[in-house]
């Protein structure tokens, strides 16, 4: 096989393209862990919104609602969630775990009649200079504009975090909810916000499967990558650029693992496919073992409990 | 006016009802969700948790099911009720059913009384070294076991795969993803004629004993409990925090290492990809329904286990995707946990009648 420039440029766009469920859900439960909450329903809320996505898309025939209502259908069911953790004081682990059972069960019951149906093909932009750019070409032209738009998130969340008030507010509410409250901060509200945002953005990820990446229903279509996206967002050290450079790396281990199978190469794919796991564990150990760097890089509050007597 | 106030005891009584109020309120949800769906929901309700029970086969197929929920969830709860939050029992189940089944896989062609219990212990250790990595981790790395016991089932699972497919697969199995049937010699023994279910059983009977006894009647179970009520206590009173982590990650990894073994040597019979329906997920929930209480789990894991049952039933007559059981699933655990509000709360009612005035 020759490796050519322009195939180059065209595995690099595919790399860029099995990374964009993993950005945008990465970045969305990024913020919801920032502000201390630590959602497990990241795949239970991507296979909704891939379903309403995808059943939208064959009900209506209309792209547009239907990549909106897979967003809102990522907002309803993160309310679940929401309103468990945050109004009834619920445990935030097996909340989540729960969101992604049920999410999952849920959303293959919707799904049921839409199995078989074939998807519609989601317009691309700039589609002409993809062609006639040899190498830039496929790499910067010829996407949806979902892709654009994930490329652009983590910059907008690192600003968001790092510039704006609200991004102080957020941070402030992860890193210490008790002196935000007691700065007249709604901790609570501000955790509902972040946890509906999350949920928009998984579900945004599980659109971008069943309409753009693979359009179709396949139950369990999500296979896994929620749970990717939530070790992203370890890897990551919770630093949204960060988030775009891992998921490049882990969406590249995905191309090169079916590149890899083509041509018959040695390394067992199954090991490819475990690394993102264990570089997330090793990532883990090597901020966790000085105390001054885990209190740096994460949300101190992660995954507590928080509740003010009134 | 009504005002909530935080309990400062929880009552028993309501601490061990709530499960059943969660339960009900599932099975009305599952009802309203049916209808939804267009079907009628009593007819269906009556597919989902009458008909897989009414005969005796049925009866066999859910204590197969509830055997391994029931044996994770008994780990589970020594994991749960000292504040460590285990929730790769499904990455440890996987591993003992590969060390298990590798063992097996040695004995495939002979015969002998000692083979079942060399493969079962095998499997137990399996479980109990890969329950030891989050645990390590955790104590001299100060790493966080959510995401490393998560992680594991996934690095676990594409080991079983890479295995069956690879160096394990069945040479005259024409390239299937599975390895060789194992010999009898490694086979649960069957308790009934015709019936699938094994003496796998009596493996997680014996684990909720040992586990009633452990948590109830020795030092280690009270150091477990103090230390899951508050972890100040427990350092005050002297007890070695790192080596009960370690501890509990083992007994936790064992029984789901047993359960994974159980399977494959049970039902199964050999190693392929899918031995497990999430069961190491699933335990999670019926350890929460069954309030870490052995004899608690044992109910728990009969009421998970008729949901995975119900949905194989429901596939056949309505025609709906057996993922539905997973509906059910996360139901329960909702509403388990939303009942719990009512334990640590009260709601206080500030309207003073005309009488109160007077005192």
């Amino acid at each position: 096989m020759t490796l050519d420039i322009s195939f180059i440029g065209i595995l690099i766009g595919s790399i860029m393209a099995s990374s964009v469920p993993l950005i945008l859900a990465a970045s969305g439960e990024l913020i919801t862990e920032r502000s201390g909450v630590l959602n497990l329903g990241v795949e239970g809320m991507m296979i909704i919104g891939a379903i309403s996505g995808f059943a939208l898309m064959v009900i209506t025939d209309n792209l547009f609602i239907a990549i909106v209502g897979s967003m809102l259908s990522g907002v309803i069911i993160s309310l679940i969630f929401g309103f468990l953790t945050q109004s009834l004081l619920t445990n935030h682990v097996a909340t989540g775990l729960a969101l992604t059972i049920f999410g999952i069960g849920l959303s293959a019951m919707l799904g049921k009649n839409f199995v078989g149906i074939p998807g519609k093909e989601f317009p691309i932009l700039f589609s002409s200079l993809r062609e006639s750019i040899p190498f830039f070409g496929p790499i910067l032209f010829g996407h949806s504009i979902v892709l654009y738009f994930a490329f652009a998130l983590p910059f907008l969340t690192n600003y968001f975090l790092k510039k704006t008030k609200l991004g102080l507010v957020v941070r402030a509410v992860g890193d210490s909810p008790v002196s935000a409250s007691n700065q007249g901060i709604n901790v609570i509200i501000v955790r509902y916000c972040c946890i509906l945002y999350g949920g928009a953005m998984c579900g945004l990820a599980g659109a971008y499967l069943s309409l753009i990446y693979t359009p179709q229903w396949i139950e369990n279509m999500t296979a896994g990558r929620g749970w990717i996206a939530l070790a992203l967002v370890v890897f990551a050290t919770w630093s949204p650029i960060k988030v775009l450079i891992g998921a490049l790396i882990f969406g590249g281990i995905t191309i090169l693992q079916l590149h890899m199978q083509a041509i018959g190469f040695r390394i067992p794919v199954q090991f490819l496919s475990a690394l993102p796991y264990l570089m997330t564990i090793i990532v883990l150990v090597v901020i966790s073992r000085d105390s001054r760097k885990i209190k740096l890089n994460t949300p101190t509050s992660l995954g507590r409990i928080f509740y003010k007597e009134k | 006016m009504i005002k909530i106030e935080k309990r400062n005891d929880v009552p028993m009584a309501l601490y061990f009802f709530t499960p059943f109020i969660a339960i009900i309120l599932t099975i009305l949800g599952g009802g309203i969700i049916f209808y939804i769906l267009g079907f009628n929901p009593i007819e269906a309700l009556k597919f989902y948790f009458i008909t897989p029970v009414s005969n005796l086969y049925g009866l066999s197929e859910l204590l197969l099911k509830a055997t391994p929920l029931c044996l994770i969830a008994i780990g589970l709860s020594f994991c749960f009720k000292s504040n460590n939050w285990n929730i790769g029992a499904e990455g440890q189940l996987t591993f003992g059913a590969i060390v298990g089944g590798g063992v097996a896989l040695l004995f495939y062609n002979q015969e002998g009384f000692h083979i079942l219990p060399l493969v079962i212990l095998a499997g137990a250790i399996g479980g109990m070294i890969f329950a030891l990595i989050p645990a390590i981790l955790k104590t001299y790395f100060n790493t966080n076991e959510i995401l490393v016991s998560l992680m594991l089932v996934y690095v676990s699972k594409l080991l079983l795969d890479y295995l069956v497919v690879g160096p394990w697969s069945n040479p005259e199995g024409f390239n299937f993803p599975e390895t060789r049937q194992f010999s009898d010699s490694s086979r649960m023994p069957l308790l009934f004629e015709g019936l699938r279910i094994h003496a796998g059983i009596f493996l997680a009977l014996g684990a909720v004993m040992l586990s009633w006894f452990i948590l109830y009647k020795t030092y280690l179970g009270f150091q477990i409990k103090v230390s899951g009520l508050s972890l100040k206590t427990a350092k005050y009173a002297g007890f070695k925090g790192k080596t009960m982590i370690l501890v509990v990650f083992m007994i936790s990894g064992a029984c789901a290492g047993l359960a994974g073994v159980g399977e494959i040597t049970g039902p199964i019979g050999q190693l392929h990809r899918m031995i497990s329906p999430d069961y190491g997920f699933t335990a999670i929930i019926v350890a929460f329904l069954g309030r870490l209480n052995p004899f608690g789990i044992i109910f728990a894991s009969l009421v998970v286990a008729l949901t995975y049952l119900g949905a194989e039933t429901a596939q056949i007559f309505l025609q709906i995707p057996k993922y539905t059981g997973q509906v059910f699933q996360g139901m329960i655990l909702f509403f388990l946990l939303a009942s719990d509000y009512l334990l640590f709360f009260k709601v206080k009612n500030l309207n003073l009648k005309k009488n109160d005035l007077r005192h």
